[in-house]
């Protein structure tokens, strides 16, 4: 568009995108979560990775997820322009157009893939292509508008950056990444059913099938409540293996408590009761999932930390 | 009607070419990061064009 276009056809400022309308293409949230499960995979793992190479690691795994990100944004354009939570996001405001997020998505998608794999082994960068491709493919173009096991199995997204990380500093895989993948992909359903409690007409308007659309609220609650007492054994069992110790028991302990305890007075809960105090349940336990994530992944530094320190009280027989 | 020369347009623009440039140099000192931190490491580096390259010596020498 030149300038004169520009002017001449409004006679006031024209709608162009500024750099920044690029970045929230990427989802910067998100990849901040992706960032850090990655760092933490990487440096809980056996043996030493050079600081540049963990870098560039860490920047091109951030790279592939917000390549995702901006292919998601350019698919999903229809539903974010219904959904008052995403209706300010670049495409749906007339910032972007989708060709131009389609192309930056799948231009930066190669480059984050190549580099990786420049950067550290084919197995990480493989793992990194996959995790952009079911993203982007088999979670946004096909499970978010078919099913409302849509987050369940699209979770697998997001949980993979910790074995991403463990891949670029070991070249293989074990149990102990596929725990923390465990532990994101088994966090990520109740984390966005409670969003989806509080967020109803947003779905509904969109037509995506989340489960308090498909299902109704009840079961929703139910679900919450299932998914967190499955969660538990799973982020409690890690304390047991070469990744958890004393410090990480501890912790998970406590946070597991809260959460079950968050889902239960969910799962207590009538429509009417949450509707009288503006859903302030759901919205502590979204907010408090956060937390939880966050903090789970901190002890597995923390122990990693003492590891190296000698000050570990490891739970293992070995 | 000419636009004025500090218009929103041209400060949106001008924005983007920064950050473009910006994540170009950082693209391209890490590259360079990246090179440096394998070298030090002690890889292997072989040239392609004409030039003796180690790794198909050592083939040759265990199909001997």
């Amino acid at each position: 568009m030149s300038d004169v276009h520009a002017d001449s056809q409004t006679g006031s400022a024209p709608i162009e995108a500024g750099f920044g309308d690029y970045v929230a293409l990427l989802k910067p949230r998100v990849m901040s979560l992706v960032v850090f499960t990655a760092l933490v995979g990487l440096l809980v793992a056996p043996g030493a990775v050079h600081p540049v190479v963990a870098l560039a690691a860490i920047v091109f795994i951030a790279l592939g997820a917000g390549a995702s990100g901006a292919l998601n944004m350019w698919w999903d354009a229809d539903i974010d322009r219904v959904m008052s939570r995403t209706r300010r996001r670049p495409i749906p405001a007339g910032l972007v157009e989708p060709g131009e997020a389609l192309g930056l998505g799948l231009a930066l998608s190669g480059i984050a893939v190549v580099m990786l794999w420049l950067a550290s082994n084919a197995l990480a960068a493989g793992l990194l292509a996959f995790t952009i491709f079911f993203y982007a493919v088999i979670y946004s173009m096909w499970l978010k508008r078919a099913t409302p096991q849509n987050i369940v199995i699209g979770g697998a997204a997001g949980a993979f950056p910790p074995v991403i990380g463990w891949a670029v500093a070991t070249g293989g895989l074990g149990l102990e990444p596929w725990l923390m993948f465990a532990l994101i992909f088994m966090w990520t359903p109740p984390h966005f059913w409670a969003l989806a409690l509080f967020m109803k007409s947003d779905y509904h308007l969109a037509r995506v099938p989340m489960l308090t659309v498909t299902h109704g609220r009840r079961a929703t609650r139910a679900h919450v409540l299932v998914y967190t007492a499955a969660l538990a054994p799973v982020a409690i069992g890690a304390a047991f293996t070469g990744i958890g110790g004393a410090v990480y028991l501890a912790v998970a302990l406590v946070l597991n408590v809260v959460f079950l305890r968050g889902a239960w007075a969910i799962w207590r809960r009538t429509e009417a009761q949450a509707e009288a105090d503006g859903y302030a349940t759901e919205k502590r336990f979204f907010r408090f999932s956060l937390w939880y994530l966050f903090l789970h992944f901190g002890a597995f530094l923390a122990e990693a930390a003492l590891r190296t320190a000698g000050l570990a009280l490891p739970l293992t027989g070995g | 009607m000419a636009l004025a020369r500090d218009h929103e347009l041209h400060r949106r623009r001008a924005g983007r070419n920064i950050g473009v440039g910006v994540t170009l140099v950082a693209f391209i000192v890490l590259v360079f990061g990246l090179t440096i931190a394998k070298v030090q490491s002690g890889g292997s580096i072989e040239a392609f064009d004409h030039t003796f390259r180690p790794g198909l010596a050592e083939r040759a020498e265990q199909a001997q």
